[in-house]
C-alpha cells in the first residue's frame, strides 16, 4: 500500500473466512482505512492481490469487478449518504438499480431494512435533519439493502455515544448470526474489538506491516509482540 | 446472504393449510430470493375471509434451503395484514435467523409524530409559504450588511483579525488567475461590438468611428459589465462553495467558538480582494476590448494603427475611464456581497452547497444588472 513513492504498509498476508467478524487494527494513521479502500475496490494497491474466493479482483475485468462488488456493503465513517435523497430514497437506490422489484416492493424492503436499524419512520426525512449516529444506522441499512456477503464497516462506532455503540455491535453480531454475513471492520475501539471480533489483523505504523493476526482476545493474553498486548490492554503491558 | 444451507432448490413456495378451525399453518419452502420478487398475499388474504374462525397464524420454515430479505418482506406483509385482523402469529416454526430479525426489526416501533407523509401542501400554502421564505430573506441580507459594514469598520480601525497570507492568496485567485478568461471574453466582446458598430457606420464611409464605438463602449459599460459577469460566475461562485463547505464542516462555527468572527476571518479578506481586483481587471478588460476593435479595424476596413489609435485617445477622456471603472468596483463590491452571503447562509449539506452557488451566482447577476441600470441613469443625469 502506498501513496506515490510512500510505502504505508507492506507485505500484508491475511485472509478473511467466511462468516467472520474480522477487524482491521491498529494506531491512528497505520493504513487501516486505506486497507479498507484497497478491499471494497477503490483504490488499486501498488503491488499485490485482494482475492474474493478465487476471483484477483485488481486483475479481472470491469464487469467481474462490479459483480464482486455488488456483494459488498459498506458503512462508510459518516455514514456517507446521499443528501439531496430522503433516507428512503437512499436505501431504495441500490434496490431499484440491481432488482426488478416494484415500488411497492422496493418501499416495503427499505421499511424492513429501516426498521432493522430502529429507524422504522423515518423514511422521509433527509440525512441533514437526523443526529450523527442515526446517519450512521440509515447508512447500514442502505449497505444491507443488497443483502450482502460481505459488509465492510470503517470506524461504526466513531462519534457514537456508548450505549449506541453497544448497540451497533449487537447489530453487527446479529446479522452475522441471522444472515450468516461476513463483517469486515475497521476500528481502535476495544470495547467492540473484544465483543464483536473473533478474527483479526493488527498494522504496525512503525515497522509498517501487521505484526499479528488472529482471534483479538487470544491476542490481548498471548500475543508475542508487546506493542499489540500494550494496544489491546490500553497501554498496559 | 444465506442460510446455513447453501443450496437452493426451486423458487420459494407457500402453502397454507388448517391444522384445526382456529389456527392457519403457513408451509415455506425452497430457495427465497430478492432476484424473484416477493410472493403476493393474496391467497392468505382469502383464506382468512373463507375462515373467519382463524386466529392463530403459524408457521413451518423446515423446507427453506436459503433465505434472504425477500422472505423478511413476506413475513412483514402477512404479520401486518394478521395483527390487523386481530389474530395472533407464532413465530416459532420459522428459522432462528428470521425469527431474531423479526424480532430485531420490531424493537424499534416506528416514531410516531414524525410530521412526515402528511400529504400535500395546497397550492396557495406553498405560495404563501414560499413568499414569506422570500420575505425573510430580506431582513438577513440587512443583518448581514450591517456585520459586513461593522466588520470595515473593525478593519478601518486595524481591529479585524485576518492573516494576511489568506488576503494575498484570495487576491491572486481571484486578480492574475482570472486574467486569461477575461481576456477571451474582453476580446471576444471588443470584437463583436466592432463588427456590429462598423457594418452600420461603413454605410456612410465613418468606419472610423469604430474606435469611438468601441472605446466609449468598452470603457463606460461593457469592460465592468463582462468583468462583472465572468467573476460572477466565477469568483462570486466560488466564495458560496468555499464558505458553504465550511458551514458544511463546522468550520464556522469553529471560529466562532473560538471567539474569532468569521465575517472578519473569512468574509472581509473576500470583499477586499475583489474590491481590489475588480478595478484592474475592468482596466484591463477595456483595453483587451479596445485591441479587439483595433484588430477588427485593421484587419477589416483598412484603418491604420496610428489612426485608431488617435481618434480613441480623442474620443476618451478620464471622466469616461472613472465612469466604468467605478462601475466594475461596484459590481465586484456586489458579487462579493453576495458570494459571501449566499455561502454564510448555507444549510449543513451537499444540497445545500449547490443551492448557495446557484443562488449567489444568480443573486450577483440580479444585482450587476440593477446596480448598471442605476449607474447608468445617474451618470446620464449628472451629465457624466
Amino acid at each position: 500500500m502506498a501513496y506515490g513513492d510512500f510505502v504505508i504498509q507492506h507485505d500484508l498476508n491475511f485472509t478473511v473466512r467466511r462468516g467472520d467478524i474480522f477487524i482491521i487494527m491498529g494506531g491512528s494513521g497505520c493504513g487501516k482505512s486505506t486497507l479498507l479502500r484497497h478491499l471494497i475496490g477503490l483504490k488499486s494497491p501498488a503491488k499485490g492481490q485482494v482475492y474474493f474466493d478465487d476471483l484477483s479482483f485488481w486483475e479481472a475485468g470491469p464487469e467481474e469487478q462490479e459483480t464482486v462488488k455488488r456483494s459488498f456493503g459498506m458503512l462508510f465513517q459518516s455514514g456517507a449518504l446521499w443528501s439531496s435523497l430522503t433516507l428512503a430514497e437512499n436505501v431504495a437506490l441500490p434496490l431499484g438499480e440491481y432488482t426488478g422489484l416494484s415500488p411497492v416492493e422496493i418501499s416495503e424492503i427499505v421499511s424492513l431494512k429501516l426498521a432493522l436499524v430502529g429507524l422504522a419512520g423515518f423514511e422521509e426525512f433527509y440525512p441533514s435533519e437526523i443526529s450523527g449516529g442515526m446517519q450512521k444506522r440509515a447508512g447500514l441499512a442502505r449497505a444491507m439493502a443488497l443483502d450482502p456477503d460481505i459488509l465492510f464497516f470503517d470506524e461504526p462506532s466513531a462519534g457514537l455515544d456508548p450505549i449506541s455503540s453497544r448497540r451497533l455491535d449487537e447489530l453487527i453480531l446479529e446479522l452475522r448470526e441471522s444472515l450468516g454475513a461476513t463483517i469486515v471492520v475497521v476500528t481502535h475501539e476495544l470495547a467492540s474489538i473484544f465483543t464483536i471480533g473473533n478474527n483479526s489483523v493488527f498494522l504496525d505504523p512503525e515497522t509498517r506491516t501487521m505484526i499479528a493476526s488472529g482471534d483479538p482476545n487470544l491476542l490481548r493474553k498471548e500475543c508475542p509482540d508487546p506493542k499489540v498486548r500494550s494496544f489491546l490492554n490500553r497501554g498496559e503491558p | 446472504m444465506k442460510a446455513p444451507e447453501d443450496t437452493a432448490s426451486g423458487q420459494a413456495r407457500v402453502r397454507y393449510t388448517q391444522p384445526s378451525a382456529d389456527c392457519l399453518l403457513i408451509r415455506l419452502a425452497g430457495g427465497w430470493s430478492l432476484k424473484d420478487g416477493i410472493p403476493s398475499i393474496d391467497e392468505f388474504n382469502q383464506q382468512i375471509t373463507a375462515q373467519p374462525l382463524i386466529r392463530q397464524i403459524r408457521f413451518d420454515g423446515r423446507d427453506i434451503t436459503q433465505w434472504d430479505t425477500s422472505l423478511l418482506a413476506f413475513l412483514t406483509r402477512i404479520i401486518g395484514q394478521a395483527r390487523q385482523q386481530g389474530m395472533t402469529p407464532d413465530f416459532e416454526g420459522l428459522p432462528e435467523g428470521v425469527r431474531r430479525l423479526l424480532e430485531l426489526a420490531a424493537a424499534v416501533p416506528p416514531q410516531p409524530d414524525t410530521g412526515r407523509g402528511a400529504g400535500h401542501t395546497a397550492l396557495l400554502a406553498q405560495i404563501g409559504t414560499t413568499t414569506l421564505r422570500y420575505l425573510q430573506g430580506a431582513p438577513e441580507m440587512a443583518r448581514f450588511l450591517g456585520e459586513v459594514v461593522q466588520s470595515f469598520g473593525r478593519l478601518l480601525r486595524g481591529k479585524a483579525q485576518f492573516r494576511r497570507a489568506d488576503l494575498m492568496l484570495i487576491i491572486q485567485d481571484v486578480g492574475p488567475q482570472a486574467l486569461p478568461i477575461v481576456s477571451l471574453i474582453s476580446f471576444l466582446v471588443g470584437l463583436i461590438v466592432a463588427y456590429m458598430g462598423a457594418v452600420q457606420l461603413a454605410q456612410f464611409g465613418a468606419q472610423i468611428y469604430i474606435a469611438n464605438l468601441v472605446g466609449i463602449g468598452m470603457v463606460r459599460e461593457m469592460g465592468a459589465l463582462m468583468t462583472g459577469i465572468i467573476m460572477a460566475g466565477r469568483t462570486g461562485a466560488s466564495f458560496a462553495a468555499q464558505l458553504g463547505t465550511m458551514q458544511v464542516n463546522e468550520e464556522i462555527d469553529a471560529f466562532r467558538t473560538l471567539g474569532i468572527s468569521p465575517m472578519d476571518f473569512l468574509v472581509m479578506p473576500r470583499m477586499l480582494a475583489l474590491i481590489l481586483m475588480m478595478p484592474l481587471l475592468t482596466l484591463y478588460s477595456d483595453l483587451v476590448g479596445m485591441l479587439a476593435g483595433l484588430f477588427v479595424a485593421q484587419t477589416a476596413f483598412d484603418i491604420g494603427t496610428f489612426e485608431y489609435y488617435h481618434q480613441t485617445v480623442h474620443a476618451l477622456d478620464l471622466r469616461q475611464f472613472a465612469v466604468g471603472i467605478s462601475k466594475g468596483t461596484t459590481y465586484g463590491i456586489l458579487i462579493a456581497f453576495a458570494g459571501c452571503l449566499r455561502g454564510m447562509q448555507c444549510g449543513r449539506s451537499a444540497q445545500a452547497v449547490g443551492q448557495a452557488t446557484t443562488s449567489a451566482v444568480v443573486t450577483s447577476i440580479l444585482f450587476i444588472v440593477i446596480a448598471a441600470s442605476l449607474l447608468t441613469i445617474i451618470y446620464q443625469q449628472l451629465g457624466i
